[in-house]
């Protein structure tokens, strides 16, 4: 079953883009990736799911339901974490938490005070004295502790500490492995990489790959490093050879098509060493911003 | 349930410190009644030489200075002003402080709807309002007993006049909550309330000044005018009709908007 279903899902802002003609589907159970730059489109499509925003045309189904006219009724088990958090000042982490509790009809008392616990948060400070990598706690805690069968998560470890990256990804895993499904923006792909099954690339609103995590790197481009005294670069100008870079008697190159003919490329010279890895999701992700 | 509690709470501090400051005012204006009360011929001689133009933008038209009814319906604008700053300064921040203070992403997220926030919301205001609404009743019940000749003064009038303040309140508190809705964004709210009340009291004022009244059956400040209903013991009817028209239009107007509105997000 789709836990999202999104169908042509548009949004202006006035004339200003926000996403277009986006479609895509979550399955249940898995941690679905959703990267792309800045202002690509990744709060919009997320704020429409929690219909704070309104879209233009298309729809999207949470649940099986559409998202605006069930709105408050999916919104029981959904947990929802924005990239910036911002929560009333002047009350103490405690009292935002049991209110953000009082919303959902079961008990969360048992899960905020493990999750707090969890995430190393002080109950008892005021929201205004507490830094921004604290406030991003609350927001963790403030979304997790009814324990909802989705999560949508935006951007959720700026501002953490990488300890703190570590136990909330650590957490999200141990989520996802009683069955809550997982939506995670992101324009660090190593995260995503790391946590994913599957992951859609979002350019200026519009989705412009979906793809199995371990398919993008499979099919995709070799990374590949030759190390030679007397270096003849044009041997290996062969299709399927991108972004050749020659430096102190090593060249570096991507590289995608039948590996034979570049392996003989490289035998024909006589080299010192060489390396054949698969390119990070970032070197994967560039080819779609070039 | 919780919202209302959630903003009763956040409001609290503030309808106290309204409340008292209202109350105190109350109490020091009549208190110098007795001090003008001696020399209310004076007075009024006075009053009668101040140029005619300067008395309407005051309000001090026709009024007796040597009664407490006649001195508390000068002071009573002043009252209103008040309550008029207060009442639109929450309807000003009733929904835009969520977007202001950027907490919209939190509460709108929760499984509840808009229809309900705002219900809650008005509620939780109109809730403050009352409370500042009761301490004015009761000041002034006690500080015109305190203050008049023998203690005795026409209740009725008063009543009326006492009435009259949760549809004042209310005007303010929705209208502002309206042009809330109908700009873009409200960064900080006293600019908006201040322009409100004293547009609707200006037009009042000098529209009565000027002999241009066409503009004054818009302001509150004329549908109410302490004045007239101490005077009457009665309101002028089908001006306050026009403020509960425009109380009702502006709490429709308000719903339809916000139901539609797209939530700005923090970046």
């Amino acid at each position: 079953m789709s836990i999202i279903e999104v169908n042509n899902l548009t949004k202006y802002y006035g004339k200003a883009r926000g996403i277009v003609d986006v479609s895509f589907n979550v399955d249940e159970g898995e941690i679905f990736g959703f990267i792309g730059p800045n202002g690509a489109g990744k709060s919009t499509t997320i704020r429409l799911f929690c219909s704070l925003i309104y879209p233009s045309s298309g729809e999207a189904k949470i649940f099986g339901k559409d998202a605006i006219k069930y709105g408050p009724e999916i919104r029981q088990d959904i947990g929802y974490l924005p990239s910036e958090v911002f929560y009333y000042d002047r009350m103490k982490v405690i009292d935002l938490l049991k209110y953000s509790a009082s919303f959902y009809k079961k008990d969360c008392t048992k899960r905020m005070h493990e999750l707090s616990e969890i995430m190393e948060l002080d109950l008892h400070r005021r929201i205004d004295d507490l830094s921004y990598g604290n406030k991003k706690k609350v927001g963790i805690v403030q979304g997790l502790l009814h324990e909802p069968k989705l999560l949508l998560l935006d951007e959720p470890t700026s501002g953490l500490d990488p300890l703190m990256q570590k136990k909330f990804y650590k957490l999200i895993r141990e989520e996802n492995e009683r069955g809550v499904t997982v939506f995670l923006s992101s324009h660090i792909l190593g995260v995503v990489q790391k946590m994913c099954s599957r992951v859609a690339i979002i350019k200026e609103g519009s989705i412009v790959d979906l793809q199995d995590v371990r398919t993008l790197e499979r099919d995709n481009y070799k990374k590949i490093h030759v190390v030679a005294d007397e270096i003849d670069e044009k041997q290996f100008d062969v299709p399927g050879v991108i972004n050749l870079e020659k430096e102190n008697g090593a060249v570096n190159f991507f590289y995608k098509g039948d590996i034979n003919r570049i392996t003989r490329a490289i035998s024909a010279q006589d080299v010192s060493d060489v390396t054949i890895e698969e390119p990070t999701l970032e070197e994967i992700f560039m080819h779609y911003y070039e | 349930m919780n919202i209302y509690k959630h903003e009763f709470k956040m409001k609290i501090n503030s309808v106290i410190a309204w409340s008292l400051a209202v109350g105190l005012m109350i109490f020091i204006y009549l208190s110098i009644f007795s001090s003008i009360e001696i020399d209310a011929k004076l007075f009024n001689e006075m009053m009668a030489s101040f140029p005619e133009e300067f008395l309407i933008a005051f309000g001090m038209t026709d009024i007796d200075m040597s009664t407490i009814l006649g001195f508390f319906g000068l002071i009573f604008l002043f009252i209103q002003i008040g309550l008029a700053i207060q009442a639109a300064n929450y309807g000003f921040s009733l929904v835009s402080v969520e977007e202001t203070d950027l907490t919209a992403d939190f509460l709108l997220a929760k499984p509840v709807g808009r229809t309900k926030i705002m219900t809650s919301k008005l509620l939780a205001a109109i809730t403050g309002l009352t409370i500042t609404n009761l301490v004015v009743w009761i000041s002034s019940f006690v500080f015109l007993r305190m203050y008049s000749d023998g203690g005795q003064f026409e209740t009725k009038p008063v009543l009326v006049l006492m009435l009259s303040i949760a549809i004042f309140q209310l005007f303010f508190l929705t209208v502002g909550m309206l042009i809330s809705l109908l700009v873009k964004r409200v960064r900080s709210v006293p600019p908006y309330s201040m322009a409100l009340v004293f547009g609707l009291y200006v037009l009042n004022a000098f529209g009565g000044m000027i002999g241009e009244d066409k503009l004054e059956i818009l302001s509150p400040f004329k549908h109410f005018e302490p004045n007239y209903i101490l005077k009457h013991a009665a309101y002028d009817l089908p001006l306050a009709w026009i403020s509960v028209v425009v109380i009702v239009i502006s709490i429709i107007g308000s719903y339809v908007l916000y139901s539609r509105k797209n939530i700005r997000s923090a970046v």
